[in-house]
């Protein structure tokens, strides 16, 4: 237990717990925003409905998500000064310009949406949603552009013993960057489309307002359907882009020990990080890890031994995760393709929604896994091959962060059980019927 | 130099307003207890923050983001110094925002109940910590050539650092009684002016000590000595709390309550000013201090994030003005029973 451990697990702990409520704000803001417009130009008073009933969930979970962003910030400073010291000159701005640029926007009109009804216009209404939406998104991708940087750094140079931006649009518009946001928004509103589809389902199995749930989840699949297909296609778009800027960790999410040309994807693996071997391997599939990394069978891919060891992240861990993400990405695809073939008939399809109903916890293991094999798979480094994490940590005493770390637990665990209860008890009670 | 200079007076301005703007929500959070009796009243205290406290909330993001963005160096020792202070902030205001979500889903006056309590300690300790962490700032804070800091949270509660608290809290609690006697009518803001009344000699009196206190506790009079003309600062803020009584006696809540948020700017700019150009002074060693020019970004990111600011606060400004004037009016009652309100 020391200050660097403690503070990774904090860290880990803060983040993922966040990112269980990001995701649907970014995108139940739009499908809320698709609703009320089509309240606003119809005047149908199902959609005024929809609005209200999906919008209630969505400031349920916005609630938890806004107040657990607030540590994160924070604790770049209280727990890696270090790491803030040496990189704030490029990272900082960063997180600066969300504030001003995005989250200002989005926390100031959710007011004005919360308590604007009979203040302003239906149309004026409804665009403050849009508005909102908009704003998470651009928000996330100002940190996202900060995530990319801490994978991939560009831009910078190294001065006065830290680093210094050269090119500020170089960070911005970096590949990287762009390839991470489109990545982690397309599977936000997956998580979304699935959230509003699962809590659909629910009540179309009960035979209830089934105008209204059809209704939802069909605006929820197709939301779904685009997603997912452009998940895959993207997905396969940035790994072949971290196998070229991040080689280790593309061999620990493959688990590839030996460097090798024709290298074969094994669909299952199991690494053994002492013996630098993989225990188990089976269903090879020729060249494919080859065509994947490099688009050439006979493309070269690096094995971990290629490096040493201090400089390998944790293999399992990235295997797993990323099998695991990959696998969950094509099932959302396969069962959004499926929904459409049944959406005209949905209620008389119980097996397919009891699926959609179970399937709702699937895209949020995803999204957790996602993020476990961006951040672990880039260690030892806190800014691949520039920064160490164990240079990053602020030099502060271990009870602080002990206690700060049981205070999180203790207290992120009641927020989300009370998050959780309160989402379910309004999804399950259904619109109003007045 | 220059560039350093007008970032160390814009790191001064967002605090400024962050205190402010929330500080109204926090000041009337501290109040919940006092000034509400039914649940009727209750809903009327969160109502008439409800539709501004989150808005409000990200200037301290912005704040925070801005000494991470310029002054990188200050935000690392800063926020690892203060630890623990910050962490009880961070978590206060996490309870904080959550009650007045959480409060009116469950219709059980036991579960109000909890989230009300939790309403009035995450409002009432931000305000205190607030104050006892910026007095300490403008004292000095034990840190040596490494920025590491030789304390604990206890260290913070000095008496100077306790009266800065004291302070943060009435300016807090008037700037949030102000508040709402503008939002609010009958009973209840009859208790929201009167508790302003009660509460303004007091802070007049703190306000009268906490300047006295800075000549022997602090050096922030030295940049006032070299340059008199700065004096004109700390009149402001004498006058502005001079005329919040002033406008609360001619009932005007509106002009009280801009007056009140000018004292707050003034006070804090009485700090800020009388600091430059330390931004984290050390208490150990003045060589050691963290200021404006020894720990700043580079004049490329200084000016990509001038730029960046002088074309987004105004618009900030600008749509959170406009939320304001559309919420000016008091809450009624039967605003209470719409679905969406806290």
């Amino acid at each position: 237990m020391n200050v660097l451990f403690l503070s990774r697990l904090q860290f880990a702990a803060a983040t993922m717990f966040h990112f269980l409520f990001v995701p649907l704000t970014l995108g139940l803001s739009i499908m809320v925003a698709v609703m009320e417009t089509k309240y606003a130009r119809t005047g149908d008073e199902t959609y005024l409905k929809m609005t209200k009933f999906w919008g209630k969930l969505f400031l349920i979970n916005f609630a938890v998500g806004i107040v657990t962003g607030i540590t994160l910030e924070f604790q770049f400073g209280t727990n890696w000064s270090l790491y803030s010291a040496f990189v704030g000159d490029v990272f900082g701005s960063l997180l600066a310009i969300e504030a001003t640029a995005a989250f200002f926007l989005e926390s100031t009109l959710l007011g004005v949406w919360i308590f604007g009804w009979k203040k302003l216009s239906r149309k004026a209404h409804a665009t403050v949603m849009w508005f909102i939406a908009g704003a998470s998104s651009l928000s996330a991708l100002w940190i996202l552009i900060a995530n990319s940087w801490m994978q991939h750094p560009v831009g910078y140079v190294m001065k006065n013993g830290r680093a210094e931006l050269s090119d500020f649009s170089s960070v911005v518009f970096q590949k990287w960057a762009i390839l991470e946001f489109l990545h982690t928004v397309s599977a936000a509103y997956i998580l979304s489309a699935f959230f509003v589809m699962g809590i659909s389902a629910y009540h179309l199995i009960r035979k209830q307002h089934l105008e209204f749930f059809t209704k939802s989840f069909r605006i929820a699949l197709a939301f779904g359907l685009v997603f997912s297909l452009f998940e895959v296609v993207e997905g396969h778009l940035h790994g072949s882009d971290l196998a070229e800027k991040q080689p280790t960790k593309l061999a620990a999410m493959e688990s590839v020990w030996e460097t090798r040309t024709h290298a074969p994807k094994y669909l299952f693996a199991i690494p053994d990080e002492q013996e630098e071997r993989n225990v188990v391997e089976i269903l090879p599939i020729p060249d494919l890890l080859s065509i994947l990394a490099t688009h050439s069978p006979s493309g070269e891919v690096k094995g971990l031994k290629a490096f040493p060891r201090d400089e390998r992240p944790p293999v399992f861990i990235c295997y797993a995760a990323f099998n695991t993400m990959v696998a969950l990405g094509f099932y959302f695809a396969l069962v959004t393709i499926i929904g459409w073939f049944k959406r005209n008939r949905l209620a008389e399809s119980p097996g397919y929604l009891k699926l959609m109903l179970w399937s709702i916890p699937l895209p949020y293991l995803a999204v957790e896994l996602g993020w476990i094999l961006a951040e672990v798979g880039r260690q030892p480094w806190i800014v691949y091959g520039v920064m160490k994490t164990s240079d990053a940590v602020s030099p502060i005493a271990t009870s602080q962060v002990l206690i700060s770390f049981l205070a999180f637990i203790v207290v992120y665990g009641l927020l989300g059980a009370v998050g959780v209860y309160l989402i379910v008890k309004n999804a399950r009670r259904g619109p109003e019927t007045a | 130099m220059a560039l350093q200079n007008v970032w160390f007076l814009l790191w001064g301005l967002l605090w400024a307003i962050y205190f402010l703007t929330d500080g109204f929500d926090l000041g009337l959070g501290a109040l919940l207890p006092f000034v509400a009796k039914s649940d009727e009243e209750k809903r009327i205290v969160y109502n008439a923050m409800g539709p501004l406290w989150d808005g409000n909330e990200v200037w301290l993001i912005t704040a925070g983001g801005v000494t991470f963005a310029a002054f990188p160096k200050v935000y690392a020792v800063m926020f690892s110094s203060l630890y623990s202070a910050l962490m009880l902030i961070l978590f206060s205001l996490i309870v904080r925002g959550v009650s007045l979500e959480f409060r009116g889903k469950v219709e059980s006056a036991g579960w109000r109940k909890i989230w009300d309590t939790t309403m009035f300690l995450g409002s009432l300790l931000p305000a205190i910590l607030f104050g006892t962490a910026f007095a300490n700032i403008f004292r000095g804070i034990p840190i040596d050539q490494q920025g590491i800091y030789h304390g604990n949270l206890l260290t913070l509660l000095n008496p100077y650092g306790l009266l800065g608290g004291v302070l943060f809290l009435l300016l807090f609690l008037v700037h949030g009684a102000l508040w709402l006697a503008v939002r609010s009518e009958g009973e209840i803001h009859e208790r929201a002016d009167a508790t302003a009344r009660k509460l303004w000699p007091v802070l007049l009196v703190v306000a009268v000590i906490f300047l006295l206190a800075s000549k022997f506790a602090t050096n922030l009079y030295a940049n006032y000595l070299a340059h008199p003309v700065l004096f004109a600062v700390i009149l402001l803020a004498v006058l502005a709390l001079l005329g919040t009584r002033v406008f609360l006696a001619k009932a005007q809540y509106w002009k009280a309550w801009f007056s009140s948020a000018v004292t707050i700017l003034a006070v804090t700019f009485f700090g800020v000013i009388g600091l430059f150009p330390n931004l984290f002074p050390s208490s150990l060693d003045p060589a050691y201090s963290l200021t404006a020019h020894n720990a700043s970004s580079s004049p490329l990111t200084l000016t990509i994030m001038l730029i960046v600011v002088l074309i987004f606060v105004p618009i900030v400004l600008a749509y959170q003005i406009w939320a304001y004037y559309l919420f000016r009016g008091k809450v009624k009652k039967e605003e209470l029973a719409y679905e969406e309100a806290y």
